[in-house]
């Protein structure tokens, strides 16, 4: 399942540790990285590409929720709505939010399969709220209309790459 | 001047010279001279001396002296390792960020002095897996690093060869705790680990391992490069040095602002951070995160230091300052922050399991309108039985919102059953 340039990815990541099993994490995130989710033969393959056994690979991608075994849309929205956020206005933000893409409160997929939004817990960015990280990067002091921008940018080249 | 109590800025240089981020600035800002000379002039026990000497005390949050923690290594202990902790996931926490991504060579070159110190060869920056991006930032720091030839092989001409490699990790806030990191850094599950051992004798792949914060490693060049005396002209005699403060919620102007210890709450929130928007009033401020005992409004002229912050039952923490104003409903508070806990409970030990559960349901009961006053009862005694018997501090920690919003706001959890 590796690819050329990710086999040779994998085997730089191993020189910085001095067992297989440390290079766990940052071999599940080269697995997922191309469709944002890890089936069972991801799994499989970084169990065999790092000795370990794969109920353990199982175990680990279980604890970490940036690791996801469902599909997920193209693009992670993940609204921090904890309390320092909160107290700026960002559970009022995130519902609104959730309103204008459709989906419940509990957030979601979007029809298209584009977006996937969450709330989440604190990701260090509490003096910018309302903030969100989009597939990790981080988008801070948001209003509906920067919001609704950003989204219709990607919204932009997903259509692009589809023609293309 | 930086600001009333600070002429300029130490740790947040980058707010004084925006391009330090770069090496040829930061190199002709005099950095990378504190590595120098503990590498030409120094001995490493010296160097350790130096820093307990200093004062300085761990940034993270538990404010161990650092020096101290250093010199628990074994003496000629082979296969050393310095661990960066950069899991900053405590809600109101976002100073290692702004450390990591605006002034990242400080970083670097306080965990290379305290490789040297401590004879380690190589040093993991373990951050949470939502630093991707600032991680490609300090990334590119490091490799300017090798370059110029302050990490790898004979760094800075010397015989000391050192390697710094970044590690990210994947959404867990149990793994800021130091022995979870170290079982997630080894590609296991973040569990806290048992101690004895501790971390200096057996920590990272069983080696002796030193754990410090970001921020902690951000005050040590200066400690080496202008001496003892000059660091200990900031802050107090206890609480040594400037630390960084991580100020949100009602606030007008949120941020880090850099203070040396011991200046009052009042200067933070009203002169640096401008105040409460709207001319309301404090109700309450959390002095270190979600995990720290809120205290009300009328001690806010409490220095910002360890030992006050604790005098007033209240901890300095990792510093980060949440604001609440006169409108918030505390009961609302407790439960998000309960909610936040028990999402992040690792579900190793039983009593912060099932603990922040059972919180979580009374506090639902509550705020639905269906509590009664037998819940506001039930809450310290579930908190009773978590203090103490949790296997790390997260269970310990989760207790916080419960006892302080009981404490100060009583009234406000009845006024939810007589309504």
């Amino acid at each position: 399942m590796w690819s050329e340039a990710e086999q040779r990815e994998l085997e730089e990541i191993l020189k910085k540790y001095p067992t297989k099993r440390s290079a766990l994490l940052p071999a599940l995130y080269l697995a997922q990285r191309e469709k944002n989710w890890l089936d069972d033969e991801d799994m499989e393959a970084v169990a065999e590409a790092l000795d370990v056994p794969i109920t353990d690979v199982h175990a680990v991608v279980g604890f970490y929720t940036l690791f996801r075994r469902e599909p997920t849309g193209k693009h992670m929205i993940h609204v921090c709505t904890d309390l320092p956020c909160a107290l700026r206005g960002a559970e009022e933000f995130y519902l609104r939010l959730t309103e204008r893409l459709g989906l419940p409160p509990e957030g979601g997929t979007t029809e298209d399969g584009l977006f996937t939004l969450e709330a989440v817990p604190c990701l260090a960015a509490c003096d910018k709220a309302p903030m969100c990280q989009i597939d990790l990067q981080y988008y801070e002091n948001l209003t509906d209309e920067t919001i609704d921008t950003v989204l219709a940018q990607l919204r932009a080249e997903a259509q692009q790459e589809t023609k293309a | 001047m930086a600001n009333d109590y600070l002429k300029e800025h130490i740790l947040l240089r980058h707010k004084d010279n925006p391009n330090i981020g770069d090496i040829d600035e930061y190199l002709s800002d005099g950095g990378y001279e504190g590595l120098k000379k503990a590498l030409e002039e120094m001995q490493p026990a010296e160097v350790i001396e130096a820093v307990k000497a200093s004062g300085l005390r761990g940034r993270g949050g538990a404010g161990f002296p650092t020096g101290v923690k250093w010199s628990f290594i074994p003496k000629g202990a082979k296969d050393v390792y310095i661990v960066v902790n950069a899991d900053e996931s405590e809600p109101g926490t976002f100073k290692d960020r702004e450390l990591m991504e605006y002034n990242p060579h400080l970083v670097i070159e306080g965990a290379a002095i305290a490789a040297y110190a401590v004879g380690a060869r190589t040093i993991y920056i373990y951050g949470r897996g939502e630093f991707k991006g600032p991680f490609v930032t300090l990334q590119k720091a490091v490799d300017q690093a090798y370059e110029r030839g302050m990490l790898g092989k004979n760094i800075m001409g010397s015989d000391y060869s050192l390697d710094l490699h970044l590690h990210l990790g994947a959404g867990a806030y149990i793994c800021g705790e130091e022995t979870a990191l170290l079982n997630s850094l080894e590609g296991y599950r973040g569990y806290p680990r048992s101690r004895p051992p501790f971390p200096a004798v057996e920590g990272l792949y069983a080696k002796p391992t030193v754990i410090n914060n970001v921020e902690t490693m951000a005050n040590v060049p200066g400690i080496i490069r202008h001496g003892v005396e000059w660091y200990r002209q900031f802050g107090t005699e206890k609480s040594a040095g400037t630390k960084v403060f991580s100020l949100s919620g009602h606030v007008n102007r949120p941020g880090n602002y850099e203070l040396p210890l011991g200046v009052p709450i009042r200067y933070l929130i009203e002169e640096l951070g401008g105040g409460v928007p709207n001319g309301k009033r404090v109700k309450a401020v959390l002095p270190a995160g979600e995990s720290s005992l809120m205290v009300p409004e009328d001690k806010l002229d409490t220095p910002m230091d360890y030992e006050s912050m604790g005098a007033i039952g209240s901890m300095l923490g990792s510093a980060s300052f949440i604001v609440m104003d006169e409108t918030v409903d505390i009961v609302w508070a407790a439960e998000k922050m309960i909610h936040f806990f028990k999402h992040e409970s690792c579900g190793k030990c039983s009593p912060c399991r099932e603990g922040t559960y059972w919180l979580s349901n009374v506090y639902h009961r509550i705020r639905s309108g269906e509590g009664t006053m037998e819940d506001i009862e039930l809450l310290p005694k579930i908190i009773e039985q978590m203090s103490g018997n949790t296997f790390c501090p997260l269970g310990e920690f989760a207790t916080s919102p419960v006892k302080a919003s009981l404490l100060h706001f009583r009234h406000e959890y009845e006024q939810y059953i007589k309504k």
